[in-house]
């Protein structure tokens, strides 16, 4: 009911909006503007004071900060600046009345450079000036004041005003406040009450917070009850006491004093206790979960490397540690049980560390063995020694990249600005990717000698596809930063039109526009992956799978399309349709969950694509798979000619070779694994436009295409480098695959920062009601992470697709004409086949990339949570840095989790082909 | 015969590393409140147009390459425009790589386009006044092994170094210490501009130190 008066830094209106009586607020952004904010007050203050409309006048000079921090203490503008505050002050006083107090206090102070945030001496003390006309204290001012913590400002100004202490106050009163003009018994007694009331509040705030929250501990709060309830119980008595008689005011007075150093007492204790368990970090706790991150990138690094030399010896490597995982948590126990409480988090971390010591113990024991054993062989040594270095040098690039990528996380303005340098660091990779091997000089045609003499050397013709791959993907990498969301440190930022649902546009044609191309950028997307899979041969059977994928995935479209238009369409223009629209938006939306959920249990159930025909007739003849596209436009329903001539061929060929070998021709062999990592992805991506607004499904497109490009740059670089190994993915291929998921992280509109997140995922096909907290928590973390989930889940693409894309190479070469195929052709022609021929090796390339990709993101964790517990006391670390982890730890998690979902689809893919083989076989 | 030529590169060099310090210096004696930062554009302008006629006169002067066998007077004309040409395309394929990596598309085109020319002068003119408009000796210089003498291995040391500093120039940009020269392309183009003296300054000096190592296979 007071009429508060506030004049200066425009952020009190953010911060209190519509709460002041009368407000002038004066722009305060610009740090090097040193005078608009306090010319603005000056202009207004003494008016406001003389004219009294006011109990409370709030006037918040900001010169001095900002010039502070634009000059530093030393400087002669910051000697203006304290003269024109002083020579404020002066006259201010003047104006003042005589009931009136004013108090002058500083939030901080600052150091040497000017600065604050920090938790230095110079920065966390202030001056506190106190002035009244009327005499405030009893006695002379104190000859060396204490220091009073800001806190207790604020029961002094409530009890001051007459109004209660705010609930959640830990301060303490300024008693010298509250003396009064009495002698210096009434005195006490004032002070005694102010105490008694501050008491009684802070008592029931540390009761009603207990009770929610445990970190306070128990016997420290017992005892400050104690505490309380003695000195209240001897305040009552002693108020009995004054009011009966009027007993010696020398033996009172002393009484009084004990007493309310009692209270004060009371005070201090309850918020040092606050103060400590609030404001407490662990710094041991912290330090050993950053050790436990570091090892397990490096235990993923050391497996990646070890996997690819011995498969065995990696195996015992990983189980060995399991027996460690139990005297881990046996020790952790222990440890528990020495203090009191089970610590879960303890508990586990004690058994991972036990864990990854057992494994760093056994890889060290068997290490000098390998090396003994490299050493009896000398020039081997050498040649080895030699190979490693360039095989560090060639990891150098890929690596710097990513530890600039570490780096960025260490700087507040990196994070700020990291949806701009994530492309540009992908940009950079790419880019340096074409200049090694243009340095290399794969890209060139090996010399002739005449060419040689001449000193020219001419390119591929793969360089022109190459380069194309490259300049798609800059330009798509450039086209997604049109989809950033703002964050509030960069203020002349504006969020991406794309942003807002399509409801909200006014222009009726605009909407209608962008809603024709929303959903013809669907069916593109179908008709794309439809005519992918077809091209390689994934969509001529009859499974139930492949019949999803043909006329489930156009009824998943035309839901979201159903869904959008419902979605967008103006409220207040069907009238009477209403109702029948609040039921649309919830059914087509589970609509769509429900068809997708179908798809991913139908591809669980029987993740295969393949067509078989068989044209055997005897048992135990040699099965050649027949992989790839069918000869001609081989249609579903153009199958039976098909199988006639076939069966022709084999009879043919049985005659004419003279042997028992008939053929099974299986469509789509080659690239089962694939196929099925492409229908779950696009169910996947269906699902997560359908929770982000409709315009972001061209962030989507864009997604799509740059994962379909960097997979094609991957695949056409590795055959231009002519890497030995086919199955080990390189470094470069993950770092840009991980690069790419956290630039569309930002490019589908989020931002590691809480009001960035899209709440309104949680309500598509809900409408406003939940009953548990789980489901919108999945709906909007599905929202928030949707390009970590789909890069995560297409991560075994980088395996899968160099293997893929061998048949169209080779196709070019020889135009069809694939019915006899000599055994080296079929050999060309393996694609995915490759992997089975050597299982042991396929499982272990899929381990390699699953920890390579474990790795690169667990180093960008790392990076983070030393950032954070670094800069702890930083300025930013509560805008920028805290939120900035909880989002990167969320993101590992959500990744490694879709990680191992892909990988275990793969797996069941294997599992699938083997038995249709060995059903083949039987038959 | 070797010493004597990484003396004169040496010499090039340092006069071109002076000729940008100059253009930095000189012009604001001439011209009211120029520098380097105030007016960046003139800058731009002046350190190109600087680097560039110093690059052709040395050129000139010293011929480190042999000349073409046919001098008539039309092939020198027809040489010189597709050097123009390429110089010019050179320009928008930098622009377009710059915007591609994140440079405001439609705001500051000026000073984007500038910095795309500053960055042509210190790469492809070079390989133009060296190579001339032949792209089949420019890859071949840019590959392992590939520089046939001193002056393209100089060549190849201070392009790479240029457009690795203009690559480093952007690192600053979103810091927010406020200072006049993170403003796009100040920072950039003093990267490009210090990686190119830097590059300048090396090149000799690694030369000689390899010199050893390097042998220029013969033409």
């Amino acid at each position: 009911g007071r009429r508060v008066v506030f004049m200066g830094d425009d952020t009190w209106e953010g911060l209190f909006p519509k709460k002041f009586f009368r407000s002038y607020f004066f722009p305060s952004f610009n740090v090097k503007d040193l005078h608009t904010v306090d010319d603005g007050i000056l202009q207004h203050l003494y008016p406001t004071v003389d004219s009294g409309e006011w109990d409370v006048l709030i006037a918040h000079f900001l010169g001095v900060d900002h010039c502070g921090h634009k000059h530093g203490p030393d400087h002669p503008e910051m000697a203006k600046k304290l003269t024109q505050m002083n020579e404020m002050l002066r006259s201010l006083v003047d104006h003042l009345g005589n009931d009136t107090l004013l108090l002058v206090a500083g939030d901080h102070g600052m150091t040497e450079t000017g600065d604050h945030g920090g938790d230095s001496e110079k920065e966390v003390n202030a001056a506190l000036f106190v002035y009244s006309r009327t005499p405030l204290f009893g006695s002379g001012p104190p000859e060396e004041p204490e220091t009073i913590p800001q806190v207790n400002l604020v029961p002094t100004m409530a009890l001051l005003l007459g109004v209660p202490i705010p609930y959640s106050n830990i301060g303490e009163v300024m008693a010298e406040l509250f003396s009064g003009d009495g002698d210096a018994v009434s005195a006490a007694l004032q002070q005694l009450s102010v105490y008694h009331i501050n008491a009684k509040q802070v008592d029931r705030f540390l009761q009603s917070y207990s009770l929610v929250a445990q970190d306070l501990p128990a016997e420290q709060l017992q005892h400050l009850r104690e505490l309380f309830s003695s000195a209240v119980e001897e305040h009552t008595q002693l108020l009995a006491q004054v009011q009966g008689t009027t007993g010696l005011p020398r033996e009172l007075e002393s009484r009084l004093g004990s007493l309310i150093g009692r209270f004060q007492r009371y005070l201090r204790e309850a918020r040092a206790v606050c103060t400590q368990s609030w404001a407490r970090f662990h710094p041991l706790r912290m330090a050993g979960g950053c050790i436990l991150i570091a090892s397990s990138c490096l235990l993923c690094y050391t497996v990646s490397e070890l996997a690819a030399s011995s498969h065995s010896f990696c195996r015992s490597c990983l189980l060995y540690p399991l027996p460690w995982v139990l005297v881990g948590a046996l020790l952790g126990l222990a440890h528990v049980f020495t203090q009191k409480g089970l610590d879960l988090l303890l508990v586990s971390s004690w058994a991972a560390a036990a864990s990854q010591l057992g494994f760093f113990w056994h890889w060290w024991g068997r290490h000098p063995k390998r090396a003994r054993l490299a050493g009896s062989q000398p020039p081997l040594a050498s040649g080895g020694l030699r190979q490693r270095l360039r095989a560090w040098l060639g990891l150098a690039f890929p690596m710097g990249i990513l530890l600039f990528r570490c780096g960025a996380m260490f700087s507040d303005s990196f994070v700020v600005a990291e949806a701009r340098v994530a492309p540009f660091l992908l940009a950079s990779l790419v880019m340096l990717l074409v200049g090694k091997l243009h340095w290399d000089g794969r890209l060139t045609v090996p010399e002739s000698p005449k060419q040689q003499l001449l000193g020219f050397s001419s390119y591929r013709r793969e360089i022109w596809y190459l380069l194309c791959l490259v300049a798609m993907l800059l330009v798509c990498v450039r086209l997604s930063s049109f989809f950033h969301q703002c964050r509030e440190e960069i203020p002349q930022c504006r969020p991406s039109v794309f942003l807002s649902p399509l409801a909200s546009l006014r222009n009726t044609r605009a909407k209608n526009l962008f809603y024709l191309l929303c959903v013809a950028l669907l069916a593109g997307l179908v008709y794309a992956v439809q005519s992918w899979l077809r091209h390689y041969g994934n969509l001529n059977s009859s499974d139930p799978l492949v019949l999803f994928v043909r006329w489930g995935f156009p009824l998943v479209v035309l839901c979201i399309a159903c869904y959008w238009a419902v979605a967008s369409s103006a409220d207040d223009s069907l009238g009477k349709l209403q109702e029948l629209v609040q039921v649309a938006v919830v059914v087509f939306p589970r609509a769509v969950y429900g068809l997708a959920s179908v798809g991913l249990l139908l591809l669980l159930c029987n993740p295969l694509t393949v067509f078989a025909k068989d044209t055997r007739e005897s048992a135990g003849s040699i099965v050649t798979p027949y992989l790839g596209v069918p000869s001609s436009e081989v249609d579903f329903l153009h199958v039976i000619p098909q199988i006639y001539k076939r069966m022709q061929e084999s009879q043919r060929s049985r005659l004419e070779r003279g042997s028992c070998r008939a053929t099974v021709a299986a469509y789509g062999l080659g690239s089962v694994y694939s196929a099925a990592l492409v229908i779950a992805l696009t169910l996947l991506g269906f699902l997560l436009m359908l929770l982000h607004s409709e315009r972001l499904s061209f962030a989507f497109l864009l997604l799509f295409v740059e994962a379909f490009v960097l997979l094609h740059i991957h695949t056409c670089a590795r055959g231009l480098a002519g890497d030995a190994e086919p199955f080990s993915v390189p470094w470069y291929a993950v770092i840009s695959w991980l690069l790419a998921a956290s630039q569309f992280f930002y490019s589908t509109g989020h931002q590691p920062i809480f009001p960035a997140i899209h709440w309104n995922a949680a309500f598509v096909g809900f409408h406003l009601d939940h009953s548990t907290n789980l489901l919108p928590a999945v709906l909007v973390g599905a929202n928030t992470f949707a390009s970590h989930i789909l890069f995560a889940v297409g991560c075994p693409l980088l395996l899968l697709w160099p293997f893929v894309c061998e048949m169209s190479n080779s196709q070019r070469k020889k135009p069809k004409k694939e019915s006899r195929e000599e055994l080296q052709e079929v050999e060309e022609r393996m694609m995915e086949m490759r992997l089975r021929e050597s299982p042991e090796k396929f499982s272990t390339a899929l381990l390699r990339l699953g920890l390579k990709y474990l790795f690169v993101l667990g180093a960008q964790l790392l990076a983070c949570v030393c950032a954070a517990m670094i800069l702890r006391r930083h300025l930013m670390v509560w805008k920028v840095f805290a939120p900035k982890f909880l989002f990167e730890s969320l993101g590992f998690v959500v990744s490694s989790i879709c990680l191992l979902l892909g990988i275990s689809l793969v797996m069941r893919v294997d599992c699938a082909v083997s038995t249709w083989f060995s059903q083949l076989r039987l038959r | 015969m070797r010493e004597a030529e990484i003396r004169r590169l040496l010499a090039a060099n340092l006069l071109c590393a002076l000729s940008i310090v100059l253009a930095a210096l000189v012009p604001a004696f001439f011209v009211d409140g120029f520098s380097v930062l105030g007016t960046h554009l003139t800058w731009l302008c002046v350190c190109s147009v600087c680097v560039a006629t110093l690059n052709i006169i040395l050129h000139l002067v010293l011929k480190p390459s042999q000349s073409p066998k046919r001098s008539s007077f039309a092939h020198k004309i027809s040489r010189f425009l597709k050097c123009c040409i390429y110089f010019f395309m050179s320009c928008i394929l930098f622009h377009a790589i710059i915007v591609l990596y994140g440079a405001p598309l439609i705001e500051s085109v000026t000073e984007t386009f500038l910095f795309a020319v500053l960055l042509s002068t210190f790469t492809t003119l070079q390989c133009l006044c060296l190579l001339g408009p032949n792209i089949q000796a420019w890859i071949r210089v840019f590959s392992k092994n590939g520089a046939m003498s001193i002056w393209e291995s100089s060549l190849q040391i201070t392009s790479v170094c240029s457009i690795l500093g203009a690559w480093f120039g952007a690192f600053p940009i979103p810091l927010d210490w406020d200072r006049p020269w993170q403003v796009w392309p100040i920072s950039c183009s003093l990267g490009a501009t210090f990686g190119y003296m830097a590059g300048l300054i090396i090149a000799p000096l690694w030369i000689h130190w390899n010199r050893k190592q390097l042998t220029y296979k013969s033409r």
